[in-house]
């Protein structure tokens, strides 16, 4: 058995946590640099305000309707997070975590009561930290997503829902649409549809060969999943990037190209530190700028850079994406975003160096290795790129950003006595 | 002889992993019996997922020794007990108050404040425990 244990509209609930005036209040929370809502409160979704509309754009109705905003609050966000999986972990030994507010716990071997056990959870996460949750229990993991759908959905259900017998998955299989189920995306649902399988049921029905004739083998598990057959085991550690990508919004759009080049510099070493922390090297990177797409005179473009060697030198791969960045830049515009992803990664210990090709030199390693244990021993950029800049010229747009109440110590929460 | 300041060290977590240097010849007696050091946020904090930090404002909790600029230490773990020093929260404001289970009351730690029946305040939540308070002797906040 596997419960999926997921955190209600996360990011507003973490404002509410030590904000008690807030509860049972109209709760949005925006993008970075306050560009559009990433999360709604129930009763600001029941407000009618839609997800991942532009700021600027629903501002009005916010205001009509009183609605608390805030700016991201990242900081917070993880700390609670944490806070979760921690408290999870005494309901499990193993538990996978799945995303910043979805965690999978494995209940097999249990003998207990299922219903009051996900209940238990429910209460604890909620009485521990205030974080309200949603707990989907069933024999595999692609049905305890969908039980976790039906937890929040299903009235009567307390924020808890147990598929432990075919007729109840079925039930509820027979309700939501194909797309509604772990791993059908929009495009595949598409498909599915041209074969006449628009609901779950229908696609937990069909034939699992045919299936993977047509699809893949994922597929074909994902119908074995729906049937009630585990084959997707818990993935305890979470797995390695596949692409690392590294891309912020400007709070102040530059129109030069200098804080361009700059913003890529330090995108470059972020991504290169993220690349070394899994043990990776990079190959090939893409470098893209554009301006707002909002705006009449858009401009985008983006190119793809082949590096001379795989490498994880931050040095290397900032001197190459500011070369992109002055390949794709043209005058006269106010960018919005930079970014860079590292999108062909090879695994350092797979790796083989051609003895007649260039190769990354044991210097570099070293230097690279010195250069991350001073960042982690006195903190992220106490060692940086020259080309980075020291004085940030883009700070973010954070103007409603509460206080990161739990990881500042000038930021706790007052309590009047 | 000279003398120096000791300083105290500045991480926050420090494992020992000898006690003495060896750089050559008779290792130290005491490598074998290296222990952690005293670490206070054990000593503080009993439920580390589920305790918060906060700062005391006012002067209703001075009969209990908290005082203004006290930090709190809230475990919200706990089941609140008759006695209990405990966050609540007053039509959505956060208050440090006794827990007087006997008289359904939150009690106040200076007369010039009226205890608060329970009862009375619907929108009445207890939030947490407070479990330790932490006091700077020195002047600054």
């Amino acid at each position: 058995m596997f419960a999926l244990v997921d955190c209600n509209s996360c990011y507003a609930s973490c404002e509410q946590i030590f904000r008690p005036d807030l509860r049972n209040k109209p709760v949005v929370v925006l993008s970075n640099n306050d560009g559009c809502v990433i999360a709604r409160s129930k009763e600001a979704k029941a407000l009618g305000i839609p997800d991942l509309q532009a700021y600027f754009k629903i501002r009005p109705l916010l205001e009509r309707h009183r609605v608390n905003v805030f700016s991201g609050n990242f900081r917070l966000y993880g700390d609670i997070s944490r806070r979760v999986m921690d408290s999870l972990r005494h309901f499990s030994p193993n538990i996978e975590i799945y995303s910043i507010d979805e965690m999978f716990l494995d209940l097999s071997g249990m003998d207990l009561p299922l219903q009051p056990y996900g209940l238990t959870i429910k209460r604890a996460i909620w009485q521990q930290i205030r974080m309200p949750v949603s707990v989907g229990l069933a024999p595999s993991k692609t049905l305890a997503k969908l039980a976790n759908y039906g937890a929040k959905n299903i009235p009567g259900c307390q924020g808890v829902c147990l598929l432990d017998s075919p007729e109840k998955w079925q039930w509820l299989l027979h309700r939501v649409p194909a797309t509604r189920v772990w791993g059908i995306g929009p495009r595949l649902g598409q498909k599915l549809a041209g074969m006449g399988i628009h609901s779950a049921e229908e696609l937990a029905d069909s034939n699992p060969k045919r299936i993977r004739q047509r699809f893949n083998v994922c597929v074909e598990r994902t119908v074995a999943e729906l049937n009630g057959t585990s084959c997707m085991a818990l993935e305890e550690a979470p797995a390695d990037k596949k692409q690392i990508y590294c891309t912020r919004s400007f709070g102040r759009k530059p129109t030069t190209m200098e804080p361009l080049l700059k913003a890529i510099s330090l995108y470059a070493s972020n991504a290169a530190e993220k690349l070394r922390k899994q043990r990776h090297l990079v190959r090939t990177i893409q470098v893209f700028i554009h301006t707002s797409p909002h705006r009449p005179d858009y401009y985008s473009n983006s190119t793809v850079v082949q590096l001379p060697f795989d490498t994880d030198d931050s040095r290397l791969i900032a001197a190459h994406a500011r070369q992109a960045v002055r390949a794709i830049y043209r005058p006269g515009y106010a960018y919005l975003k930079a970014g860079i992803g590292l999108i062909e990664l090879v695994s350092r210990r797979h790796h083989q160096a051609d003895i007649f090709q260039n190769h990354q030199s044991v210097h570099t390693d070293t230097l690279m290795q010195t250069l991350d244990a001073i960042n982690r021993r006195y903190g992220r950029g106490a060692a940086f790129l020259a080309s980075a800049g020291r004085s940030q010229g883009w700070p973010m747009r954070q103007q409603y950003c509460s206080p990161a109440y739990t990881t500042c110590w000038h930021d706790l929460p007052v309590i009047r006595t | 002889m000279k003398t120096s300041l000791l300083t105290p060290t500045t991480t926050d977590r420090c494992i020992p992993l000898f006690g003495a240097t060896v750089r050559a010849g008779f290792p130290s007696p005491a490598d074998d019996f290296v222990e952690r050091p005293l670490d206070i946020h054990n000593y503080l904090v009993k439920h580390p997922a589920a305790t918060f930090f906060a700062r005391a404002e006012g002067d209703s909790m001075t009969g209990f020794g908290i005082f203004s600029g006290d930090l709190l230490v809230v475990d919200r773990a706990l089941q609140p007990q008759h006695g209990d020093v405990v966050i609540a929260a007053i039509d959505g404001e956060l208050t440090c108050k006794v827990l007087d289970l006997n008289e359904q009351l939150l009690r106040a730690g200076n007369l010039r404040y009226p205890p608060i029946e329970l009862h009375d305040n619907a929108e009445l939540i207890i939030e947490g425990v407070v479990v330790h308070s932490v006091r700077h002797h020195r002047c600054l906040r």
